[in-house]
């Protein structure tokens, strides 16, 4: 198993730390992790399990229940295609598969290069807007099937 | 702001004062001065209506401006479709779909000239005619948005002292005087019932929480997981005090001294809001301990959700705040006996608690006067899908279906037919044109074969296919059943299976008999009320358009020409150009040219070879004849 970075062990005790005076810290622990590191690996889980006291397989079946929660890093680009009923009736998941087919991955996968994660929401309340895509935050309103590519490549010109 | 503290009740009347006559001179307006108030819920911010503000705060710096020009956000207006949305005081002018290059035109013509930019004004629809005010506006007549969207479009929610000044914390003032019971009494009386869904009686609810020592907790369910539904992330962004104050209520009905916010973490700008209320009123003094000088104490506590479904019940979100996987216990135990870390609990949805300070502060006649027999006060609705005003409304209940989807949300888009409204997200059912002159209240819509649920309502069109409508909430459902117990976990799937099968044009007459014994199996034998109304969308779909389930088993069509195997794209000879323009858009080379001459001269009549397409349409969406049907 992989070491973890004398950093990281110090960012994940800092982040236990926040919470001790709380009688059941664990999805505000992982929470945080989350967000700061983008994943939470099974060492990470370790970790946390050996400062707060609370067993793995606790902490395992919490990072496994809520989607939220991610065992993979996630790709630079976390593209969330909104699939919630206003804009499913609305076409989104023509708008869904049409990302899958572009960037050659499921819903769920990062791309080789570690550039694009493909997510489905499930409704970000932004029904006014449908169909919706919401990458790293930013919301996309109204996107059709055909300006996907131009969406895409957006990004990959940043890159470039 | 800093604030100082306010430790007795005559201090917080006297800020309240002092804060609503701020308050009244922002909406008034001395002479010379103008506000400017800024759409900041969700839907406005995607489209950019920060860049609005900036560029307002720009311009008045520019300017000089700062003492007679202000300009800051306020919380949903609910019409989001029409946004982002300015509004200007003191005349109230309300500039729809405003884009950061129009700020200049508004600040030089209306800020520095007082004159009505035109352009940006709400156009009616029917009228054709500018409307300049937002309550002249016909999507706002019918609606009565100052009981659960109180302040909502109107005050700052960043701001605790517009808060104050709009009447904010009246209604803890005089529960405090009143005791434990006379305040359940009052929202017995009230009539209030939960708004999550399940419409049980919010005072009934709170007497269960026994009279006893133990710590007591009240929970605040904001988890608002139907896809679709987006009230409660309202509410809370535009008015956070409304939902504090009716927390704080509650708990002193109960006896608690903690309430707890369990937000979805999907809801980023409700949750700073929140917490930013938090913090300012514990600043103040108005949360802590011995409030207003009367020996209360309360703190409030905020929990993110993180992505589940399940955890909207309320026996999983109290897992979910503990630290577990959001898995529903059995109940009984109640919450109410045995709830968060074993103490006795009280779960309230955001909505309803956010009706509580109205019912304190202007008294159970007033909102038992509003509503029918069956359920007081007003529903809050998210109006979506296949409607021109797609929006957040607020009505009185026993307002029609009927009302609701043309009055109010303008009818559908492009002409269309209408076919369903579905109420209640992946746990309710779909009502249609029959019904569309129901009352809405809790009883009705269960009576007519749905439910009223949280408050997603969306409406479908003649292009939309029921089955897929069933198969698009089933997998929904799949993907969100915790696992827990058998009947949910194996039976939803099964149920996706089938519908699968279904629209794949697999489907036989025998499937649909199966899928019926299936949903009622799985309603009767599922542990909480996730299983147990999952197939509802199923059931109801299946009584009220059993035509087109029949079409898909026996015809293997799809009548609204949207399963993919049970449809084809169609060019009609008489109508083809020999443009060759769908043949050059098609992306597998399905569409050749014949030797039919077609209309234009010297071209030719094109054929799709149904064998290697794909469906994707792109010949439809390109052709400029017309020629390219579904069938």
């Amino acid at each position: 198993m992989a070491k973890l970075q004398p950093g990281a062990v110090k960012q994940i005790t800092e982040i236990c730390n926040r919470y001790k005076n709380e009688p059941t810290p664990t999805m505000m622990i992982l929470e945080d992790i989350q967000n700061e590191f983008g994943y939470i690996p099974l060492e990470v889980q370790e970790l946390v399990s050996e400062l707060t006291g609370i067993p793995v397989s606790e902490i395992y079946g919490v990072v496994t229940f809520y989607s939220f929660f991610s065992m993979t890093p996630k790709g630079k680009y976390v593209i969330g295609v909104c699939l919630g009923t206003a804009c499913y009736v609305k076409g989104s998941q023509l708008v869904l598969d049409k990302f899958s087919e572009i960037l050659g991955i499921k819903p769920g996968e990062t791309t080789a290069d570690g550039l694009f994660t493909l997510d489905v929401l499930r409704c970000i309340g932004a029904c006014a807007i449908a169909p919706a895509v919401s990458i790293n935050g930013k919301v996309y309103p109204q996107l059709k099937v055909d300006n996907v590519k131009n969406v895409i490549e957006e990004y990959v010109a940043k890159e470039a | 702001m800093e604030f100082e503290k306010i430790k007795t009740e005559q201090q917080l009347i006297d800020r309240m004062s002092h804060c609503a006559k701020c308050l009244d001179l922002k909406f008034h307006c001395e002479p010379g001065k103008k506000a400017i108030a800024v759409c900041g819920g969700t839907g406005c911010l995607a489209s950019d209506s920060m860049g609005i503000l900036e560029k307002f705060q720009e311009l008045i710096k520019e300017h000089g401006l700062e003492d007679k020009v202000t300009v800051n956000i306020v919380g949903c207006f609910g019409f989001c479709s029409q946004g982002p949305f300015v509004k200007v005081y003191p005349e109230e002018t309300l500039y729809t779909k405003v884009k950061t290059k129009d700020v200049e035109e508004i600040f030089n013509t209306d800020i520095l000239k007082n004159e009505v930019v035109t352009r940006l004004l709400f156009v009616d629809p029917q009228t054709k005619e500018h409307v300049q005010k937002q309550h002249d506006i016909a999507f706002y007549k019918l609606q009565k948005r100052d009981i659960a969207l109180h302040g909502n479009g109107e005050i700052n929610p960043e701001d605790l002292s517009e808060a104050l000044g709009y009447g904010a914390f009246k209604g803890l003032v005089r529960a405090l005087h009143m005791t434990r019971k006379e305040v359940i009494n009052e929202v017995l009386q009230a009539g209030l019932r939960g708004r999550g869904g399940a419409g049980f009686p919010t005072g009934k609810k709170w007497s269960f929480v026994p009279d006893t020592d133990e710590p007591k907790y009240i929970i605040c369910n904001g988890d608002e997981g139907d896809p679709g539904a987006f009230m409660d992330r309202s509410i809370i962004e535009g008015n956070p005090c409304a939902v504090i104050e009716g927390m704080m209520i509650a708990g002193y009905a109960i006896g608690a001294e903690n309430g707890y916010f369990y937000v979805r973490a999907e809801y980023p700008t409700a949750v700073a809001r929140l917490r930013k209320a938090i913090k300012e009123l514990e600043d103040v003094g108005l949360l802590g301990d011995n409030i207003l000088g009367t020996g209360f104490n309360f703190r409030c506590h905020v929990r993110l959700g993180a992505g589940a479904f399940v955890c909207g019940e309320e026996t999983a979100l109290i897992n979910s705040i503990e630290g577990k996987r959001g898995m529903p216990r059995p109940r009984p135990p109640f919450p109410a006996v045995k709830g968060l870390w074993g103490h006795p609990s009280c779960v309230n949805n955001v909505e309803t608690l956010a009706c509580v300070p109205y019912i304190l502060r202007e008294g159970w006649e007033k909102f038992a006067a509003i509503g029918t027999a069956d359920t007081k006060g007003t529903k809050v609705f998210a109006l979506g899908g296949k409607v021109n005003n797609v929006g957040l409304v607020e009505v009185p209940m026993g307002t029609t279906l009927r009302q609701l989807i043309y009055d109010i949300g303008g009818g559908i888009p492009g002409n269309k037919k209408f076919k369903a409204i579905q109420t209640g997200g992946p746990s309710g059912g779909c009502l249609t044109e029959k019904d569309l002159d129901t009352p809405i209240d809790f009883g009705s819509l269960v009576a007519a074969g749905s439910m009223m649920g949280s408050g997603g309502a969306i409406v479908m069109d003649e292009d939309n296919c029921m089955v897929d409508v069933a198969k698009f909430y089933m997998t929904f459902i799949c993907d969100e059943s915790c696992g827990k117990c058998s009947p949910c976990r194996i039976g939803t799937k099964r149920c996706l299976d089938i519908l699968t099968k279904i629209c794949d044009g697999k489907g036989t007459p025998e499937d649909l008999e199966e899928l019926r014994e299936l949903s009622s199996f799985i309603r009767s034998n599922s542990l909480c009320a996730l299983g147990q109304t999952a197939t509802n969308p199923i059931e109801s779909t299946m009584k009220s358009f059993a035509d087109e389930y029949e079409a898909h088993v026996v015809d293997h069509k799809c009548p609204a020409h949207v399963c993919k195997n049970l449809m084809e794209y169609y060019i009609v000879p008489d109508k083809c150009a020999g443009c060759t323009l769908c043949s050059r858009n098609c992306p597998v080379n399905a569409i050749h040219v014949t030797d039919d001459p077609a209309k234009l001269p010297n071209r030719f009549i094109h054929h799709i070879n149904q064998n290697l397409c794909i469906k994707c349409g792109s010949c439809l969406a390109g052709c400029r004849f017309g020629a390219i049907i579904k069938r």
